[in-house]
């Protein structure tokens, strides 16, 4: 009997009980090929300025996007709107201003508001806090080899509704193959053709969800480009470095290594 | 400084005289720069120059994050945010920090194995092994703190479970547990005190990395023979040294630059593969995340804390002999420093007059079973606690327990060693030799 208290009790101080039960529900997330996979990848513009469409004109009926500054939607390496657009798009929401005391239309150094359904997430970060399919045993496989990450995520999970739903304790609950433990709050957002592009680009439900998947990654990481030619810069220069050092450090031990040479 | 014998410093002009009676700083950076080094160092012997760099980084990185991070837990995890986002650079410094904590725990693994390899603990570098391990204690708890600083899931359930290690101490842990959260539960006086001691440890590091460099200076590096400098004149010494510049600064900086091609590599393409996805989530004491897991380097330990459950027959004879003073997770929370007490107990544990690993043919396996084991403690540790992982995490632990308690002393008494080489420079003249016609490698006498 004291045993089995004690078990439980490190279990609950070590957090495993949960660990143990939500282990065996994760869901299942397809690979889907991004532009902006790999280190040669970036994001591409259009994609991201149909991702913003679809947010605007659906996840932000209950979503927010809390950490992102109106304002960046014009940055490079972004979805690049002219800032005449950003200012129109910014007045499209309301915001709450201390100093007024009351809403008023944002502007573009605000951010986007917050989630407006209480239980709906922030989806700043979503394609960030939802990266951990990493393949088999917690390996990393399928993030270091095929690119894995938060964005399939969110596509898999918008394109796995199977159409089952079921009521409980007073809430419907939509099966969907993508999310862990196979039963979503969340009823389906999208169908295919939810809302119309003006450059006539697809609108079947997998190229919205790999659209507004996408747009999310930008949100989560809007300095993706920036970093990767960082990355670039870093890497050459100090592959160059490396040279120079190479033949520097060559130079310098010869005489002291050709001292112990035979010659014969 | 050191116990070679070789040339000091000696002042030339008027105002370096004049200077050297009054401060000897130049004498001091002279010896310290051109200390005897022994010839035959291999390239295990570079991460002392990259852990030096990884500490400047993590502390230059540090303090411009500082400038722009919020110590508040409603305002930490959205000024993080403001960091990645608004910052100029910001991006970049973050996650040259994040990713920096990585590089410095790769090689400080690297440092601390090639010590156990080479018998670089023995007599007489002892002191030096011992300081190094503080650091290696002060590097975890500062790495640990700062982890919890970005407020995510992560940073918040990581903190919650460890702290709560505090609390399995008999009689007194519970209020440990409160004196260190500075309350109840990890909440805002947890998350100031934790930046406070976050910021000030690194120079408690710098501090002890100035002790332990000055403690090794003191008796001459080891190398990978284990066979000490020739000490009986001067010139003997010089066939077995050379000065540390410029040979080995060259030979470093070549080697961290190789290392830095690869950890830009990561920075710059994929910063967040060595994270968890959950810290991009914020802190929600509500809700507890599936499935809680320490950074990487914290593995290992992790798993031997959590291997020790109560079924273990020797955990429920602890337990019963004690009457239940020592519970499980008292023992888990034992074992896990226990752990590293042991490592650092290695120079009295190993009873071997031969120093390196090169010449002990039984070590050398054992080692490599050591070595072996550690990373598969770092991957049971990750797994969850069920079906076969914890009977993986048990009998990994009782091996490390077993290499440093049993095997260490043992292996010193029944193992014959190999013919060590009679001086470093016969090690060296024999490896370079070898290179041009490749037929004398049994030669052991420099061809001078």
């Amino acid at each position: 009997m004291m045993l089995r208290k004690l078990a439980l009790s490190v279990a609950l101080s070590l957090g495993l009980a949960n660990g143990a039960m939500a282990a065996g529900g994760a869901g299942h997330v397809e690979d889907f090929d991004f532009s902006f996979e790999g280190p040669f990848g970036s994001f591409d513009t259009n994609q991201l300025q149909r991702g913003l469409q679809i947010y605007t004109e659906i996840c932000s009926g209950c979503h927010g996007l809390q950490y992102v500054p109106i304002r960046t939607l014009s940055d490079s390496g972004g979805p690049e709107l002219p800032e005449n657009q950003v200012r129109a798009y910014a007045e499209f929401y309301e915001v709450f201003d201390a100093d007024l005391d009351d809403f008023r239309p944002a502007k573009p150094t605000d951010h986007f508001p917050e989630s407006s359904l209480e239980n709906a997430p922030d989806l700043s970060l979503m394609a960030k806090g939802r990266a951990g399919f990493h393949g088999p045993y917690g390996s990393g496989m399928n993030q270091l080899f095929k690119g894995m990450g938060g964005p399939e995520y969110i596509a898999s999970l918008l394109v796995g509704y199977t159409g089952e739903e079921k009521e409980q304790a007073g809430s419907i609950f939509y099966e969907n193959t993508a999310f862990p433990g196979g039963w979503i709050a969340m009823a389906p957002p999208l169908y295919g053709d939810d809302v119309e592009f003006a450059d006539g680009h697809s609108t079947d439900l997998h190229h919205l969800a790999e659209d507004v998947s996408a747009f999310l990654m930008w949100t989560a990481e809007p300095k993706l480009m920036a970093r990767k030619q960082s990355g670039f810069a870093g890497v050459l220069l100090l592959t160059l470095l490396s040279v120079l050092l190479y033949l520097t450090n060559k130079r310098l031990w010869a005489p002291v290594k050709a001292k112990y040479k035979k010659k014969d | 400084m050191s116990g070679i014998p070789h040339d000091h410093y000696e002042p030339k002009s008027d105002w370096e005289k004049g200077l050297h009676n009054r401060l000897p700083i130049i004498g001091l950076l002279y010896d310290t720069l051109m200390i005897p080094t022994p010839k035959n160092l291999n390239w295990m012997w570079i991460w002392g120059i990259v852990l030096t760099f990884c500490l400047a980084l993590q502390i230059v990185t540090g303090i411009v994050l500082v400038m722009h991070y919020t110590p508040h837990v409603d305002l930490a995890f959205a000024s993080i945010e403001h960091i990645m986002r608004n910052v100029e650079g910001g991006h970049m410094i973050r996650y040259l920090h994040m990713n920096g904590a990585s590089l410095f725990f790769v090689a400080v693994y690297a440092h601390i194995f090639r010590g156990l390899y080479y018998g670089s603990y023995k007599a007489p570098r002892e002191v030096t092994w011992i300081i190094g391990m503080l650091i290696y204690l002060l590097m975890m708890g500062t790495a640990f703190m700062g982890y919890v600083l970005p407020w995510g899931q992560m940073s918040f359930w990581g903190a919650t479970v460890i702290t709560g290690l505090f609390g399995a101490i008999p009689f007194v842990g519970e209020a440990i547990q409160t004196w260190l959260l500075g309350g109840p539960a990890v909440d805002n006086a947890t998350l100031n005190r934790f930046f406070s001691l976050h910021y000030l440890m690194p120079f408690l590091i710098a501090g002890l990395v100035v002790v332990h460099i000055w403690a090794f200076h003191t008796t001459g590096n080891n190398n990978p023979t284990g066979v000490e400098v020739r000490r009986t004149s001067k010139e003997d010494a010089e066939k077995d040294t050379l000065p540390f510049w410029p040979y080995f600064v060259i030979k470093d900086l070549f080697a961290l630059a190789v290392i830095l091609v690869v950890f830009f590599a990561i920075v710059g393409f994929m910063p967040n593969y060595l994270g968890h996805p959950d810290n991009y989530i914020e802190a929600n004491p509500l809700a507890t995340p599936a499935h809680i897991v320490p950074e990487w380097y914290f593995l290992p330990f992790y798993a031997i804390l959590r291997a020790f459950t109560p079924d273990v027959w020797l955990v429920m004879f602890v337990t019963w002999i004690t009457g239940g003073i020592v519970t499980a997770k008292f023992f888990g929370v034992i074992a896990m420093f226990g752990a590293i007490a042991v490592m650092a107990l290695a120079p009295w544990l190993d009873t071997s007059s031969v120093r390196s690993g090169r010449y002990r043919p039984m070590f050398k396996w054992w080692f490599g079973l050591l070595v072996f084991d550690f990373f598969v403690l770092m991957w049971v540790g990750a797994m969850p606690a069920e079906g076969i992982y914890p009977i993986i995490a048990l009998i990994g632990s009782i091996y490390w327990f077993a290499y440093f308690l049993v095997l260490l002393p043992l292996l010193g008494v029944i193992e014959t060693p190999d013919a060590q080489p009679e001086n470093i420079e016969a090690d060296f003249a024999a490896k370079h030799s070898k290179h041009v016609d490749g037929g004398s490698a049994g030669s052991t006498q420099p061809a001078e």
